[in-house]
């Protein structure tokens, strides 16, 4: 066992992680805006759209997201859409982790008691008020823990991108694998990075849960 | 190159078997493991408690593809003697399902009620008589529906094994779509094999937590 060669690619580490949380924070924002509006479908009065976004959520949710990327990367360019490495990861797993933010923003929104909504309705409030101060707060705390821990596997499914070649941390591992020849040495420092990268977002996300949903739960 | 025939299917379907070897395999070491760490997390001592924690935390939050690597290039430098792909991979496998059962496995026993461990014990029963007649068959009841969402998860991370050339349902798919230049055919029945593969599960995981729902 010899990390020692491994040192000197240590920007390429950084450049890796980076790329990595790139393809994390995109596919984050994406997932959520579709989780959103899939939930807000799922909840509307359109039937066929109802049907659309639960084909969806089932598709995705039960095909593995490495074929996922495959597809977008070698299926879409068949039809002549051909995206890059890194921008097909986005697509893929933005779609991957939407179909799961759709049921957990859904669940959300589900766990406030319809009677809440009445009691603002019978306060005189207006229907974005009834939302903004009496669904929302309460639908966020709900959904945050879902929400948080679905990031950190989206943090470390982003390693998938590396088998079609997107720059990230996993296929820098790849990169410096083939340099030095010290596998076990290579990826055991890559589960290292994964692994301070995860724990970072858990303790940054138990922080900023515990501020901002501070008010005492009623039993 | 050549034309997407029958063969090309029967290759995906033959491949199928890897795919269910792995899963078999992952469960059978895994589940025990997965059992341990869950009684080791509601255990008595502290220090138990703390290191079953932490071990199920790192698994977590390491990729499995990062486990997969780590553990087939990691072996022969623990073990000092080369060992078969399949070790390190079912290894990795067992790992990951033992961090992820352990812990679904941990809530189920965490709910039922502190109560019911205390009525054992003014009954007579030994803590193992506890555990095995009054919170086991409880805890499962609650973590069936949760385990079945985790079998979907390992079935589809078993696809990760063709990155190590294990020919399962994924890598048959990228030798059947090299070999006949027909990606969209091929990786279109790559997907529907594993939905039709997981999608039963998942009804059946949701229709288990419904009827849970209505008997409280």
């Amino acid at each position: 066992m010899n990390f020692l060669p491994l040192w000197r690619y240590q920007n390429q580490l950084i450049d890796g992680a980076i790329v990595t949380l790139e393809l994390t924070v995109v596919a984050a924002l994406f997932g959520i805006l579709i989780g959103v509006a899939g939930a807000v479908a799922l909840n509307g009065r359109i039937a066929p759209l109802r049907w659309l976004v639960r084909g969806y959520i089932e598709l995705f949710r039960n095909t593995p997201s490495l074929i996922q990327i495959f597809i977008v990367f070698f299926v879409l360019p068949t039809f002549g859409l051909k995206l890059p490495a890194f921008e097909a990861a986005c697509v893929a797993l933005s779609l991957y982790f939407g179909a799961y933010s759709v049921e957990i923003i859904r669940s959300g929104l589900d766990s406030i008691p319809r009677s809440q909504v009445e009691a603002g309705q019978c306060l005189g409030l207006s229907g974005w008020q009834v939302f903004r101060h009496i669904v929302l707060p309460p639908a966020l705390r709900n959904a945050y823990p879902a929400v948080t821990s679905q990031f950190v596997l989206l943090l470390l499914g982003t390693s998938l991108a590396s088998q079609v070649a997107a720059d990230e941390l996993f296929h820098v591992a790849g990169f410096i694998e083939s340099r030095t020849y010290r596998s076990f040495e290579v990826y055991a420092v890559i589960c290292a990075v994964y692994f301070a990268m995860a724990m970072a977002f858990k303790a940054l996300f138990a922080l900023v849960g515990a501020a901002a949903f501070r008010w005492p739960r009623r039993r | 190159m050549r034309s997407f025939s029958l063969i090309d299917l029967a290759s995906l379907v033959a491949a199928l078997r890897w795919t269910v070897v792995l899963v078999v395999l992952a469960l059978a070491f895994g589940a025990p493991l997965a059992l341990g760490l869950a009684m080791g997390r509601i255990s008595r001592f502290a220090s138990l408690r703390w290191a079953m924690a932490a071990i199920i935390q790192i698994i977590q939050s390491v990729p499995l593809l990062g486990l997969l690597f780590f553990f087939y290039f990691g072996m022969p430098v623990f073990l000092g003697i080369q060992v078969p792909a399949i070790i390190a991979v079912t290894v990795a496998y067992t790992l990951y399902t033992a961090a992820f059962l352990g812990e679904i496995w941990r809530g189920g026993l965490e709910a039922v009620k502190q109560a019911q461990w205390e009525a054992g014990s003014c009954l007579g029963l030994s803590l193992w008589q506890q555990f095995r007649h009054i919170i086991a068959p409880q805890a499962l009841r609650l973590s069936l529906p949760p385990t079945v969402g985790f079998l979907v998860q390992l079935i589809k991370g078993t696809s990760l094994a063709s990155i190590l050339g294990f020919v399962e349902l994924a890598r048959a798919g990228q030798v059947v779509s090299a070999a006949t230049f027909q990606p969209l055919l091929t990786y279109a029945l790559v997907a529907a094999i594993y939905f039709a593969l997981c999608l039963p599960l998942t009804l059946w995981s949701r229709s288990l937590e419904a009827r849970l729902d209505g008997s409280r």
